[in-house]
């Protein structure tokens, strides 16, 4: 799946939709302004998140970010690899930087998301 | 507000795609690709950093020597000709105004201050100038390019026909370096050997391309800010504005030994001997976490769950790959094995009290 059909947040997180299932990573926006990743704190696989709220900690380098729920549900799964190596959301965010994987619980939810051309423009602006 | 200054060097930066921040009235590189790497860079093999922000004053005159005993708080009247000493300079109440290097030349000495203490450094220094001293703040007009890491002086004796194994750490020479008359010397804020070079500000471009060419074999990279900061907490240097400040003194913050009480009169002096005697009812200490966590600046330092003091300066450091930081803690809190705990964001994490610095496998000499 390209970016272009990712649904994004105004925190500069992505979402990939597939049926009831989505998986969650921030923007290459997001990680070029944080700089440096340096340890991700990734939730349970099995807690319940819910939309807007944080789900996790970024702590870069110059900073910490919270990492929002873009969706509600409950995580079924968690990235090991950014646990062990955060610089590959440095190096891949859309890719292998991936953070978790969640079973949606509201699919009405995503209509609350930006679109590409949304989310580009919001990070021009 | 005065216009942010650039440094000479500042369009090799903007090419090279640094990600430039405004730093004590200067716009400087923080990083040029990744703080992590270019930290990694300078530990392992050498790196290159502009810091023509820094300031630059001549003290001259046939009371200079007078003039600096009384300002500053470790004896100028100790060093050689050509020697460089780290010092200080204090108010009357044992507050620091700035930490600074003194550097005794032939006919003159040089200050080397913080930059953002620039105005108010020479400010003070002016208010307390005697007849047969000159003051000169020379610093728009001097460039200063750092070479640091294990490989430096391979680097810098591809440059230059001095013999650089006798030039000592904290010693300074004139001579030729990349086809140029300057001033050099063997200092610096990483804990690794290395040079720091005052430079004309026509040279820096040129001089700065010639040293990454004598280092392309050791990977020789740009270092930001921000691994120049991680560089100097790793090693527990203080940053002034961070660790210590006008509320701190040199006592507590771990500097009495640029302190000599027995080298006559300066400002400080009577307040700094009291602390000393008295012992300071807190002192600047290195901790690292037990846990996986990254202390920042501000950040409460606990013990048994009371707040004692806070995080002066904190990082997730590069080279032991653990949070570290330094913060004031009461006197008997401060021995190293005391412990601590760092909240973060509302977490309580486990820290100690350790014996810097953290990191003990510098190059320097």
């Amino acid at each position: 799946m390209s970016v272009e059909e990712l649904k994004y947040t105004k925190e500069h997180e992505w979402v990939k939709v597939d049926s009831d299932m989505a998986v969650i990573g921030i923007t290459d926006y997001a990680q070029k302004e944080l700089g440096d990743i340096v340890f991700v704190e990734l939730p349970e696989v099995g807690v319940k998140i819910t939309q807007t709220e944080s789900l996790g900690t970024i702590e870069a380098v110059k900073t910490v970010a919270d990492l929002f729920a873009p969706v509600s549900g409950e995580v079924i799964e968690v990235n090991d690899l950014i646990e062990n190596d955060p610089a590959v959301v440095n190096r891949d965010p859309y890719g292998e930087g991936w953070f978790v994987k969640v079973k949606m619980s509201d699919k009405s939810e995503l209509d609350n998301l930006l679109s590409y051309e949304e989310y580009s423009k919001l990070i021009e602006g | 507000m005065s216009e942010v200054k650039l440094t000479p060097l500042y369009d090799i930066h903007i090419k090279a795609g640094a990600k430039m921040v405004e730093f004590a009235g200067y716009k400087m590189p923080i990083q040029y690709h990744s703080i992590t790497a270019e930290h990694l860079r300078v530990r392992k093999t050498v790196g290159m950093f502009d810091l023509s922000h820094m300031g630059e004053f001549i003290v001259s005159g046939e009371k200079a020597l007078d003039f600096l005993q009384k300002m500053t708080t470790n004896d100028v009247s100790s060093l050689k000709e050509y020697q460089v000493q780290y010092s200080a300079m204090c108010y009357p109440d044992g507050g620091i105004v700035d930490d600074l290097l003194i550097y005794r030349l032939p006919d003159r000495f040089m200050m080397v201050v913080n930059a953002a203490n620039i105005e108010k450094d020479y400010n003070w220094l002016k208010e307390h100038l005697t007849a047969g001293v000159k003051l000169e703040n020379i610093s728009d007009n001097i460039g200063l390019i750092a070479v640091q890491g294990p490989n430096a002086q391979e680097v810098m004796g591809k440059l230059t026909d001095d013999n650089l194994d006798s030039l000592e750490f904290y010693h300074s020479a004139e001579g030729v370096v990349g086809g140029y008359q300057i001033l050099y010397s063997r200092t610096g804020y990483t804990g690794e050997d290395g040079f720091e070079l005052y430079l004309e500000p026509t040279v820096c471009e040129d001089l700065w391309w010639k040293i990454a060419d004598a280092g392309e074999e050791f990977d020789i990279e740009p270092i930001g800010l921000g691994a120049r900061d991680s560089l100097r907490l790793e090693m527990k240097y203080a940053l002034y504005g961070n660790d210590i400040d006008q509320t701190t003194n040199p006592i507590e913050a771990g500097l009495g030994w640029i302190c000599k009480l027995d080298k006559g009169d300066f400002i400080g002096k009577n307040v700094i001997a009291k602390i000393k005697e008295e012992k300071p009812k807190r002192r600047l200490v290195a901790f690292e976490l037990k846990e996986r966590g990254f202390p920042r600046h501000n950040y409460n330092i606990l013990h048994n769950g009371e707040v004692v003091g806070k995080v002066t300066s904190g990082i997730f450091s590069p080279s032991l790959n653990k949070g570290i930081g330094l913060g004031y803690v009461p006197r008997s809190l401060s021995k190293a094995g005391t412990d601590l705990e760092i909240d973060i964001r509302g977490k309580h994490l486990e820290a100690v009290v350790v014996k810097p610095p953290f990191y003990k496998r510098g190059s320097h000499r």
